[in-house]
């Protein structure tokens, strides 16, 4: 068994006993720190399929952003995780039915010849000038120029939608209020007010019809 | 090692994740958890392929899942934040105004 082999089997087996404790764990704290060690091991696997540039991002992007948001989230919440734990148990047999399920199909399509991913022969290791951020930022800048600005479009909407969406200070714009639009009333809006017909102004329409009628004549 | 080593490390893990989703069907964040458990797998997947098939196309695709990944994830939370604003609560059970 060489180094690589035992790498290999040290970090799937961190990597899948981690991902066991996220869905497992009755503490949401602990859940969010398995994750991260799920994510660490998991970026040990990356550096071993030689993705050194991807490998890192994944700790600095997942480790030091994300997973300390989901930290900072969850702590913040007071909610009362154990009772959101209840019925655990009366899931679990259909959970693993699926669990099993998904994955007996999905190493039947591995493991047998559907597309003969056995026979991929294992590639030879770069030598020791290659480096795999110049290769990446060669596509990135150049092939792939476009989509990758189009990426940044899709952090900067999903900025604005957080804060919009977490902004609690007070709006100042205009605008309608589409519920307090369908909740008014006619006695809001419309007024009848009783009175009597003016009878002396309806004689002088006529006596005016019949001046103009004589003076046409 | 071979591609199946690592294809398989990934089956295990969208499994796994499959089935928090289906046990853990109250609690919020953990749903969103098993999301990102679910898009680390796949990203494994990809770059499993990416090293045997000698392409780095597929580094590339994995680096746009994460900044997707990355944007979901805060606007996920976000909701959760504002969810939890008005309810006081982030049991699934018990957001049942949507009806339909």
């Amino acid at each position: 068994m060489n180094i690589e082999a035992i790498v290999f089997y040290l970090f799937s087996a961190i990597t899948i006993i981690a991902a066991i404790g996220v869905i497992t764990v009755k503490n949401s704290v602990q859940a969010v720190l398995c994750l991260v060690l799920t994510f660490f091991s998991a970026s040990a696997l990356w550096l071993l399929l030689e993705a050194e540039f991807l490998a890192i991002t994944l700790v600095l992007v997942y480790v030091g952003a994300v997973m300390v948001l989901f930290l900072f989230v969850v702590m913040m919440l007071d909610v009362d995780f154990a009772a959101l734990k209840q019925g655990f148990a009366k899931q679990l047999p259909l959970g693993l039915l699926v669990g099993f399920a998904l994955f007996g199909a999905v190493y039947w399509v591995i493991r047998s010849q559907v597309f003969g991913t056995d026979k991929i022969p294992e590639p030879a290791k770069h030598e020791q000038g290659y480096s795999n951020v110049e290769e990446l930022g060669r596509l990135l800048y150049g092939e792939y120029f476009y989509p990758f600005e189009i990426a940044g479009v899709i952090l900067l909407v999903a900025i604005i939608a957080a804060i919009s969406l977490t902004f609690r200070g007070r709006r100042e714009r205009k605008g309608q209020s589409v519920r307090e639009q369908h909740r008014v009333t006619k006695e809001e809006r419309l007024k009848i007010v009783s009175m009597d017909s003016e009878e002396q102004y309806a004689d002088m329409e006529i006596t005016d019809t019949k001046q103009d009628e004589e003076t046409t004549l | 090692m071979s591609l199946t080593h690592y294809l398989t490390v990934s089956a295990v893990l969208f499994a796994i994740s499959v089935v928090g989703i289906v046990i853990n069907r109250k609690n919020v964040i953990t749903l969103l958890m098993c999301i990102e458990l679910m898009l680390l797998a796949v990203n494994t997947n990809f770059i499993a392929f990416s090293r045997y098939l000698d392409d780095s196309v597929g580094q590339v695709f994995v680096f746009f899942i994460l900044t997707v990944a990355a944007a979901e994830a805060a606007i996920g939370l976000a909701i959760l934040v504002v969810l939890f604003r008005t309810h006081r609560a982030i049991d699934v059970e018990q957001l049942e105004e949507l009806k339909g």
